[in-house]
């Protein structure tokens, strides 16, 4: 009687994820959502604790207490610009725990029967072994987990511009043959496992060996799945990740027979599939060009421009930039990940409003993947209290572009690149972009002409109607609210 | 192993791409923040494994989970709600009024 209580209170906990995340569709719900979400895993965890067979009260609860303290201490100490790594970091341990509590469940095999919730909400004694279905989903659960776990320390590292975390030669023929080790390895322990061992044992240490080498082995696949991918590409692969840590979620909910786990596990990894595909689309890449590290690979398309002759850029000073803004009748900005870095959205926001004083109407263009994650750029001026609805999607933008009379591009590169309307053999072509150079005038705030994360030449910066202002974005703006300030007080 | 179980995860996939695709770009950020913090449902197994178990080994495994899947849970949840504090609508009063007479405005409901 209590199982099926339990595992109706693992429905409701998996409908308030799905109601949750449902309104999670509009700003004006979504923190309404978030918390319907926490609620529902609060039930989801009292009902667990309430299942019988606790024998550990004390474990428990210092397990919770251990977890909770570092996980508001993480929460409340990050800044907000170290987000994306932050979210990278939480999936790895969430995998991790996916993997280890499959492997757990192996292990307690080796104990005396022990009572066990069926998927049927019966009690039941643990057969004398695990059947060949178990012990294989137990194998891919811990696969799951593991390579989650590495790959998000990976990406969280890439994230916070680590240094050496690259690709190496060879590293194709060497993820092939861990690959290969892997499902070799597999086979032996489900092999291994479903050998009856003992009245008592139902797993032998044989098997339990395997799994520890399948683990192993799957912490590096991990690795070396990720390390050839580029820094700007993380969010994909952040995305994917959080997809993983679905599928091992739910492949330990068939292991344990455990409804909340497979429907939460199932709704995170379709989740984490949208958004990688979205993501993908917006780059105009094949998911499997992104994991096979498409931009480091192939940096010989160069787009147009020499290398060492490249024809001269109009700079300019900020405060011509001012006078340019304050005249102007619309304005538009577009933040890219040199934003995030100059941590400038706050004096972005100053801008924002000296120039809406003067009665300049003025929007952001946001591009799906500028920033290090998809809303990246929204958070962080978000944080910077700009109101969402000044915040215009790339797809709403661009048709109007022509009659912007400024551009402000801040730490963007890539997003505005005319190389991908116009270049064919441009690395980047295709992939959908701001059309900032349709604007009449264009200034980029940059530190100097190094190119972007795709490593080619942006031709934006070579047009007529475009000025570059170089310099640290934070000071520029600075700088720029300094001049419209002189301006608006003569 | 049951196939209820397999049935339930193909329907929840459904589920799940239904409701995802709904999502704007500008919240893709909190939702991939509040998606990982959903995942660490897996707190529920670590908590069926690690309290129901005498076995040591399988025990501090179990523990090892529930913490790993506890900080997933806490730090998620809170992350995400710090992110979504900050999607203030526009404030009704002066800006408005301020605005070009060319009435192009870029609000959106």
């Amino acid at each position: 009687m209590i199982d099926g209580l339990v595992t109706l209170a693992y429905l409701v906990a998996a409908s308030l994820f799905i109601l949750g995340l449902k309104r999670l569709s509009s700003p004006r719900t979504a923190r309404a959502g978030n918390r319907m979400a926490a609620v529902g895993m609060l039930i989801g965890v009292v009902a667990a604790l309430l299942s019988e067979g606790i024998l550990n009260p004390v474990e428990l609860v210092g397990g919770l207490a251990v977890g909770s303290v570092i996980g508001v201490f993480l929460a409340r100490r990050t800044p907000l610009t170290e987000m994306p790594e932050l979210v990278a970091a939480f999936n790895g341990f969430g995998g991790a725990a996916s993997a280890l509590v499959a492997a757990a469940e192996v292990l307690r095999g080796m104990d005396p029967p022990m009572r066990d919730i069926s998927a049927a909400g019966e009690t039941v004694v643990n057969a004398p072994s695990l059947g060949v279905a178990e012990v294989a989903v137990v194998a891919v659960s811990v696969l799951i987990g593991s390579v989650t776990l590495s790959g998000s320390f990976v990406a969280w590292g890439k994230l916070k511009g680590k240094k050496g975390l690259s690709g190496f030669s060879g590293l194709r023929l060497v993820s092939i043959l861990v690959g290969l080790g892997v499902l070799a390895v597999g086979t032996l322990f489900v092999l291994a496992a479903g050998q009856p061992v003992s009245a008592f044992e139902t797993v032998g240490t044989d098997a339990t060996l395997w799994l520890g080498v399948l683990g192993a082995l799957a912490l590096v696949l991990g690795v070396l799945l990720v390390l050839p991918i580029g820094g700007a590409d993380m969010p994909v692969v952040v995305a994917l990740l959080n997809a993983y840590s679905g599928l091992a979620a739910a492949a330990t909910g068939f292991v344990l027979g455990n409804y909340a786990l497979v429907i939460s596990g199932a709704l995170v990894g379709a989740s984490g599939l949208i958004l990688t595909r979205i993501m993908c689309e917006a780059m105009n890449r094949s998911l499997a060009n992104v994991l096979l590290g498409g931009f480091g690979a192939s940096a010989t398309a160069a787009s147009g421009g020499g290398d060492s002759d490249q024809p001269p850029v109009q700079s300019t000073t900020a405060d011509d930039a001012a006078v340019m803004m304050a005249y102007a009748g619309r304005v538009v900005i577009v933040p890219g990940y040199g934003l995030a870095v100059a941590q400038a959205q706050h004096e972005v926001r100053e801008l924002v409003d000296l120039l809406q004083r003067e009665g300049v109407e003025v929007a952001f263009a946001i591009h799906p993947v500028a920033g290090r994650m998809p809303g990246h750029m929204n958070v962080l001026l978000a944080e910077a209290n700009v109101p969402y609805d000044q915040l215009i999607e790339m797809d709403e933008i661009n048709p109007e572009m022509g009659q912007v009379d400024v551009v402000l591009v801040v730490g963007a590169n890539d997003v505005v690149n005319p190389a991908a309307r116009e270049d064919e053999t441009s690395p980047i072509y295709g992939m959908p972009i701001i059309n900032v150079d349709e604007a009449q005038q264009v200034v980029v705030l940059k530190r100097s002409m190094r190119t972007g994360y795709a490593g080619i030449e942006n031709p934006l910066f070579f047009k007529p109607n475009t000025q570059m202002l170089f310099g640290d974005a934070k000071e520029t703006v600075k700088a720029v609210i300094g001049e419209l300030k002189t301006l608006q007080a003569a | 192993m049951s196939l209820a179980l397999f049935v339930v995860f193909v329907l929840a996939s459904f589920v799940g791409v239904e409701v995802i695709s709904k999502v704007p770009a500008t919240l893709h950020t909190p939702l991939m923040s509040g998606s990982n913090a959903i995942s660490g449902i897996t707190i529920v197994g670590a908590i069926v494994v690690a309290g129901a178990v005498a076995a040591p080994w399988a025990k501090w495994v179990g523990v090892a989970a529930l913490v790993l899947a506890t900080i997933n849970v806490v730090g998620g949840f809170l992350v995400t709600d710090r992110m979504l504090e900050m999607f203030k609508p526009r404030e009704k009063a002066a800006p408005e009024t301020t605005h070009a007479a060319d009435g192009a405005t870029n609000g959106r409901a």
